[in-house]
C-alpha cells in the first residue's frame, strides 16, 4: 500500500511538472522557510504532500494545503482566495494551511494585485480549482470502493457512500486521486450551499503578524547577504554627473560604492517599467545602518538631466515620450496647467448639442478642482533581494506584479525567464506603487554587479521622494440649468500632468442630454503611476463635489438628484458606452440613505456629506458625519454602502472598507506632495502628514448589498468617494466649499509634526 | 565598535557593534529579531515600537550605548505563544491588513496597558497617536484595545 502511494505521489510530481511547462514544479519545495510559516495551527505536519492540483495538497493523514495565487498587500487574499478552492473542495476550513505559490503563470495565471482584480480574475477558475480536486477524490473513491461516481459524496474532507456504509478521508485517496487527470468544466456548487464562502474567517497569517514572524520582504534574508542603497539625485529632472567615494568607503562596513544604469540607452520599456533616475550610484555594506551612514559621506556633484526622450511600449502599444528637462515647482506647474485649460482640448465624448445649451441657458454654474501629487508611502519602504549568478538570477521581495516584471529582468539582466525565479513576500502596503518593479531590476543589477547576495533598501526619504506619485490633476465640471433650474448640459474638461484623471462613459455621461467631456496632458519629469483607484481617486471628489453644488443649486436634495439621474440613465439613457450600472449605483445611495438616516433630524449635530462612485466594477456610497473638536472640523462618523457582488469574507471585507475610508480621509485633508524647484519638499513623516489614531473617525459602519454577482474588487472602489463625501460635509461646517486638496490648507489646525520617541 | 551585553527578552545577547547603531538595527540585522520593523528611522511612525523596562519606545532613535543594563522586551518576546491578551485581541477583531505596522502597534498598547489597564478612549488616543497605519486599521485597533483591556 505505502509502495502505491508513492508510486502516484511520483506521477502527480511528473504531472505538475508538466504542467508548470519546465519551470517550477512542486511549489512547496521552493518556497522559503518563513512562508512556510503561513500554518494556521503553527503544527509541524507529518507525512508526505500529495499535489492533486496545482492549488491543493494533502497529505495521507487528511492534512489540506491551499495555494495562494495571489500577492498579498493587505487586501487579505491569502485568506480569502483559499477560502474559495476550500469551499468547493468541501473540506474543514479550520483544517486548511495556506501558503503563498511560487511565481509562475502557467500554473498560477495572472498573480497580479491591482485594479481590484484579484477576486475578479479568480473566483472562477479557484471554484473550478476546488471542484476539479474534489471530483478527482471522488473518483479516486469510487474506483476503490467498486461503487458509481455519483454515489460517492463529500463533507469536511471526508468521503462517503451511503449504501455500503463505506467511508474515508481524503488523505486515505489522496495518492490515487494524483493519478486521475485534471477533470476540466467540472460545476461548482450552487450558491445556495455555501458553507464558507460568505462567512468571516479570520486572517490566516493573523498569529504570524502579531507575533513579528519574517513575512516582509525587508525580513528576507540569507547567509552571506549585503544591503545595497541607492542614492538618487535630490530634484527631478537632475542626474549624476561625478562623484568622489573616498570618505565612504573609509566607513565601518562599507564594501563597494559604484555606479551602473537601470536600462541601456535607447532601450524600450515596459507598460509598468519606470526610470525615475537611470544612473543608480550605489552603495554596498555589511548592515543597512553603515551603509546609511556612509551614504551621507558620498561627494557627489548632480547636472540637469535636460530634456531626454523614452521609447515606451505599454503592452504592444509602442510611443515616443520626450520628458521635459525644466526643474519644476507645483506652484508654477498649477499655473502651467491653469493656462493650458484655457485651450482647446482632446474630445472624450459628445451627446446632444452642449455648446447651443450652454448658449442657452438660464444659468451656468463652474468649477474647478484640483488635485496634488500624492505618494503612496507604504508603511514597508521599497525594497527587494537579489542574488544573481551567470547560471540564475532569485529574487524575493514585495511586488505587485511579478509577471510584469519578468521580461524587464530578462532584458537588463539578459537572462531567460526561465533562469529567473521571484518569491513573492507578504507586502507592507503597495497602493499601486508595487506593480512597479524597478525596485527589483535595481537589486539584481547590483547583485550581478557585487557577485553576492544582496537586499537593496530603500530609506523612507528615498521613498518618499522617487516618484511614481498620483499625478497633478486638475478638471473643471460646467452645468446649464434652464429657467426651471433643470439640468440641460453638463461639461468637463480636465487635466493632467503628465495625465488627465476624466473616464468620460462615468456617470453623469447617459444622466444629461447635453455632455461633452474633454481631456488634455502636458508633459512631466516627474514619475507618476497607479495610487489606489487611479483617476477615480481625483475624479471622485471633483465630480462628486460638483454634483453636491449643483444640486445645492436646483434646490434639490444632493441623494435625490442623484437617484433622480440614475433613473433617466436607466430609462432612457443617452449615448452608448456608459459603463456603469444604475440600478447598482442607485442601490448603493438608497441603502447609505438608510442606514445613515439621512434627513433623519436626529442626526443635525452633524454637518453630513455624501458622495458615490463606481469603479474598478464595484459601487460604494458613503455618508461622512463632520463635527467640530477644538474648533477644528473632526470626521466623527461614516456610514458606508457597497455592492461588490458576492462578499466572501465579509469581516475582512468591513475591515477593508473601513481603510479605505481613513485612508480617504487622510488624504483628502493631509495629502499633498509639493515640490520645489524639482526638490520633494517632504520627505519623512516629520515632514508629510499623514492620517493619525486620533483623527479617524470614531465609528464606520459598513454594508453590503447582497446579491448573487460574481465578486468584484474592494480595495480601491470604496477610496475614491470618501474625497468627495468628505468635501460636502466640510463645505456644510464650515460654510465654504473645497476645491483644492489637500482640504486642511484652509484650516491649519496647527498640528506640529514632531519626533515621539517615547510613546 | 563596543560590545555589549544586551537583556532581552529574558536572555542576554552579546553584540560587537557601533555605540551609535540603533537599537531597531541591532535587533533586526545584528540579532536576526526582524519583528521590530523600519517605517521612518526618525520616531515619527512607531514601527519600530519596542519596550525598555516595560516603557514602550521607538528603537530607531535608542542608541544601544543607552541601553546599559535596561530590559528589552520585542514582539518576539511579549508572550511565548502569541496570547498576550493584546496579541489575541489583535486576532479575534481581526486587526491587520498588510500587517507591517502591527507589532509596533502591539507594543505601544501593550505597555499602556500595563500602567493603565483601564485606559478612557482619549487616553488610547493620546498612546497610539505615534503609531501610524497606512491600512487604516485604527478603529479595530482601539476596539482591540478596549478588547485586551478586560482582560489585562
Amino acid at each position: 500500500m505505502e509502495k502505491i502511494k508513492t508510486n502516484y505521489s511520483r506521477r502527480s510530481f511528473l504531472k505538475s511538472t508538466a504542467l508548470a511547462g519546465g519551470g517550477l514544479m512542486i511549489s512547496f519545495s521552493l518556497v522559503p522557510e518563513f512562508l512556510l510559516a503561513a500554518k494556521k495551527n503553527g503544527t509541524d505536519l507529518p507525512g508526505q504532500w500529495i499535489e492533486l492540483t496545482g492549488y491543493v495538497k494533502i497529505t495521507p493523514d487528511n492534512n489540506i494545503k491551499i495555494i495562494c495565487p495571489n500577492p498579498e498587500f493587505g487586501q487579505n487574499v491569502m485568506t480569502s482566495l483559499p477560502m474559495i478552492v476550500a469551499e468547493e473542495l468541501d473540506v474543514d476550513w479550520k483544517n486548511v494551511i495556506v501558503e503563498m505559490g511560487p511565481h509562475d503563470n502557467v500554473k498560477y495565471g495572472p498573480q497580479f494585485v491591482g485594479g481590484s482584480n484579484s477576486m475578479r480574475m479568480y473566483w472562477k477558475p479557484l471554484r473550478e480549482a476546488g471542484a476539479a480536486a474534489r471530483h478527482m477524490l471522488v473518483e479516486a473513491a469510487a474506483q476503490t470502493w467498486g461503487v458509481p461516481v455519483e454515489e460517492v459524496t463529500t463533507k469536511a474532507g471526508m468521503l462517503y457512500h451511503e449504501k455500503t456504509g463505506k467511508s474515508g478521508k481524503y488523505g486515505d485517496f489522496a495518492s490515487k486521486a494524483s493519478a486521475i487527470p485534471i477533470p476540466k468544466g467540472i460545476k461548482p456548487k450552487d450558491l445556495k450551499n455555501l458553507y464558507l464562502v460568505r462567512t468571516s474567517r479570520k486572517n490566516v497569517e493573523g498569529l504570524n503578524i502579531v507575533t513579528g514572524k519574517p513575512l516582509f520582504g525587508l525580513d528576507y534574508t540569507q547567509d552571506g547577504m549585503l544591503i545595497a542603497m541607492i542614492h538618487h539625485p535630490p530634484a527631478f529632472g537632475m542626474k549624476l554627473k561625478s562623484f568622489d567615494a573616498s570618505e565612504t568607503l573609509k566607513m565601518p562596513g562599507i564594501k563597494d560604492v559604484f555606479n551602473i544604469k537601470l536600462y541601456d540607452e535607447g532601450s524600450e520599456l515596459g507598460g509598468f517599467d519606470i526610470r525615475t533616475f537611470n544612473d543608480l550610484l550605489v552603495v554596498v555594506g555589511n548592515t543597512t545602518w553603515e551603509v546609511m551612514n556612509a551614504r551621507k559621506k558620498l561627494n557627489v556633484q548632480w547636472e540637469a538631466a535636460g530634456e531626454t526622450k523614452e521609447t515606451h511600449n505599454m503592452f504592444g502599444r509602442k510611443m515616443e515620450v520626450i520628458i521635459p528637462g525644466a526643474l519644476e515647482s507645483s506652484d508654477s506647474s498649477y499655473k502651467m496647467m491653469m493656462e493650458r485649460a484655457k485651450e482647446p482640448a482632446t474630445l472624450l465624448r459628445k451627446d446632444g448639442d452642449p455648446e447651443t445649451a450652454f448658449k442657452n441657458a438660464a444659468q451656468v454654474i463652474e468649477r474647478t478642482y484640483n488635485g496634488p501629487f500624492l505618494p503612496h508611502n507604504c508603511m514597508e519602504p521599497m525594497n527587494f533581494f537579489a542574488h544573481v549568478t551567470d547560471e540564475k538570477a532569485l529574487l524575493a521581495g514585495p511586488l505587485q506584479a511579478p509577471g510584469w516584471i519578468e521580461p524587464t529582468l530578462s532584458k537588463v539582466l539578459k537572462m531567460p525567464p526561465d533562469k529567473i525565479e521571484i518569491r513573492m513576500t507578504r507586502m507592507g502596503g503597495g497602493f499601486g506603487l508595487r506593480a512597479y518593479g524597478h525596485y527589483l531590476a535595481e537589486a539584481a543589477l547590483i547583485s550581478r554587479q557585487i557577485k553576492a547576495p544582496v537586499k537593496l533598501v530603500y530609506s523612507r526619504e528615498d521613498d518618499m521622494t522617487y516618484g511614481i506619485y498620483r499625478p497633478l490633476y486638475t478638471a473643471t465640471y460646467r452645468a446649464a440649468l434652464d429657467a426651471n433650474k433643470n439640468l440641460i448640459a453638463f461639461h468637463v474638461k480636465g487635466g493632467g500632468m503628465p495625465e488627465h484623471a476624466i473616464a468620460a462613459n462615468r456617470f453623469p455621461a447617459g444622466a444629461v442630454d447635453n455632455y461633452l467631456a474633454e481631456g488634455w496632458e502636458l508633459p512631466s519629469n516627474v514619475t507618476v503611476g497607479a495610487f489606489r483607484a487611479p483617476r477615480s481617486n481625483f475624479n471622485a471628489v471633483a465630480e462628486q463635489s460638483f454634483l453636491d453644488e449643483l444640486a445645492e443649486t436646483m434646490g434639490r436634495d444632493p441623494i435625490e438628484l442623484r437617484l433622480s439621474l440614475l433613473k433617466r440613465a436607466k430609462e432612457n439613457p443617452v449615448g452608448k458606452n456608459n459603463d456603469y450600472d444604475p440600478d447598482r449605483y442607485a442601490a448603493v445611495l438608497t441603502m447609505v440613505k438608510e442606514k445613515s438616516g439621512w434627513n433623519n433630524p436626529e442626526h443635525k449635530k452633524y454637518s453630513r456629506g455624501v458622495a458615490a462612485y463606481f469603479c474598478h466594477n464595484s459601487y460604494a456610497a458613503h455618508v461622512v458625519d463632520i463635527v467640530k473638536r477644538d474648533g477644528q472640523p473632526y470626521v466623527e462618523r461614516v456610514y458606508s454602502a457597497i455592492d461588490c457582488g458576492i462578499v466572501i469574507n465579509p469581516d475582512a471585507a468591513a475591515n477593508m472598507v473601513q481603510g479605505a475610508v481613513v485612508d480617504g480621509i487622510g488624504n483628502s485633508f493631509y495629502g499633498g506632495m509639493i515640490l520645489r524647484e524639482g526638490v520633494p519638499e517632504q520627505n519623512n513623516f516629520n515632514r508629510y502628514r499623514m492620517i493619525r489614531f486620533r483623527e479617524a473617525p470614531k465609528k464606520i459602519e459598513v454594508y453590503f448589498v447582497q446579491n448573487d454577482i460574481d465578486p468584484t474588487g474592494l480595495g480601491e472602489p470604496p477610496f475614491p468617494p470618501v474625497f468627495g463625501a468628505v468635501a460636502n460635509a466640510l463645505y456644510k461646517n464650515m460654510g465654504k466649499r473645497f476645491y483644492d486638496q489637500p482640504f486642511n490648507k484652509d484650516f491649519s489646525d496647527g498640528v506640529n509634526l514632531k519626533p515621539q520617541r517615547k510613546a | 565598535m563596543a560590545t555589549y551585553n544586551l537583556k532581552i527578552n529574558g536572555q542576554t545577547k552579546q553584540v560587537d557593534v557601533d555605540p551609535a547603531t540603533p537599537m531597531l538595527w541591532v535587533l533586526r540585522e545584528h540579532l536576526n529579531m526582524p519583528g521590530t520593523k523600519y517605517g521612518c528611522g526618525v520616531a515619527m511612525c512607531g514601527a519600530c515600537t519596542i519596550h525598555v523596562n516595560g516603557s514602550a519606545v521607538r528603537s530607531c532613535q535608542l542608541p544601544v550605548s543607552a541601553i546599559g543594563t535596561s530590559e528589552i522586551t520585542t514582539i518576539e518576546g511579549l508572550s511565548e505563544k502569541g496570547d498576550h491578551p493584546v496579541q489575541k485581541a489583535w486576532i479575534e477583531l481581526d486587526v491587520p491588513q498588510c500587517g507591517y505596522c502591527q507589532a509596533g502597534q502591539i507594543m505601544t498598547a501593550a505597555a499602556l496597558l500595563r500602567t493603565n489597564p483601564n485606559p478612557t478612549d482619549a487616553q488610547i488616543e493620546a498612546a497610539m497617536n505615534g503609531n501610524l497605519c497606512r491600512c487604516g486599521t485604527y478603529l479595530r485597533i482601539k476596539a482591540a484595545i478596549k478588547s485586551a483591556a478586560k482582560q489585562v
